[in-house]
């Protein structure tokens, strides 16, 4: 009844978010290129400094950033916006597969997520899916409400306090 | 449509799950509406968007409040319209990094191609 619109609900190449559970958040989109190339940009920070933080649409920028992409290995990103003040987000990689998956913890949360991205190759293309797994729904209501809904605000004025301390 | 013996979350990303709600939203986070301004913007009739703002008003998600003839629409108070906020944030900055992604990916191929680049 409420399909009134014309617009097609999923295209290609759009990106497509869902909470999947009261702790399961989805995010997917199909990428121009086969697993091997969507997993080297996940994977290597000179690549993934690129676009992680997109700074046209977050005003922030990774600064620091330190990945050791296999099973066991850490990660510490620090975003800000040149400024000497950042913001770390940091954890460690419960699995790896090359070309197939990398789940982490978000060790910087107290109850953090576990995401998990999956590359799944489709006719010479890739389903990335993004899914975030949150302990408990009291978790992922905590993040809503709490800090992650506050995160562009949060960016904002960090972006206004460096820029007028700068 | 509504599903009234889920927890209120449920029902809010029910009503969220529509992507001309979405807009609804995104629209009414910057400024109050009335139905017919609603109506026109997302070029529906005043019938399709008084069921769209049905649907998101018992997710708790938009008040409305009728003074005279017209029907003004806002975003509502507290946790719900929190929730709408975060997973907006959340598309707006998955949608903004994987377009970076794609011209990244898109940068590596044509290396690929090149064989040596000379960036």
């Amino acid at each position: 009844m409420d399909q009134q619109t014309t617009s097609h609900p999923v295209t290609q190449n759009r990106t497509d978010i869902e909470r999947k559970s009261d702790r399961e958040l989805v995010v997917r989109r199909v990428f121009d290129a086969p697993p091997g190339t969507v997993f080297k940009a996940w994977s290597q920070p000179d690549l993934f400094k690129r676009w992680w933080m997109p700074r046209s649409a977050t005003g922030v920028s990774l600064v620091g950033c330190d990945m050791d992409v296999r099973t066991g290995g850490k990660y510490r990103l620090e975003f800000g916006a040149g400024g000497a003040d950042t913001m770390a987000f940091y954890g460690k990689y419960l699995d790896v597969v090359p070309d197939e998956r990398i789940v982490w913890t978000n060790d910087e949360a107290e109850e953090g997520a576990v995401t998990t991205v999956t590359f799944e190759e489709q006719g010479g293309k890739t389903l990335l899916t993004f899914h975030e797994l949150y302990p408990s729904s009291e978790a992922l209501e905590e993040a809503m409400t709490g800090s992650a809904a506050g995160l562009p605000e949060q960016l904002d004025q960090l972006d206004e306090l460096l820029s007028a301390t700068a | 449509m509504v599903q009234y013996l889920s927890p209120s979350l449920d029902r809010s990303f029910a009503a969220l799950s529509d992507a001309t709600r979405r807009g609804i939203i995104d629209h009414l986070g910057r400024a109050d509406a009335s139905i017919t301004i609603l109506a026109d913007k997302f070029e529906m009739t005043l019938t399709g968007m008084k069921k769209h703002v049905a649907v998101l008003e018992q997710a708790g998600l938009i008040t409305t409040e009728k003074v005279g003839r017209v029907r003004t629409c806002r975003l509502g108070q507290g946790g719900l319209a929190a929730e709408a906020e975060w997973i907006e944030a959340h598309r707006k900055l998955f949608e903004a990094r994987f377009d970076a992604l794609d011209h990244v990916i898109a940068r590596m191929k044509q290396e690929k191609e090149n064989g040596s680049a000379d960036h």
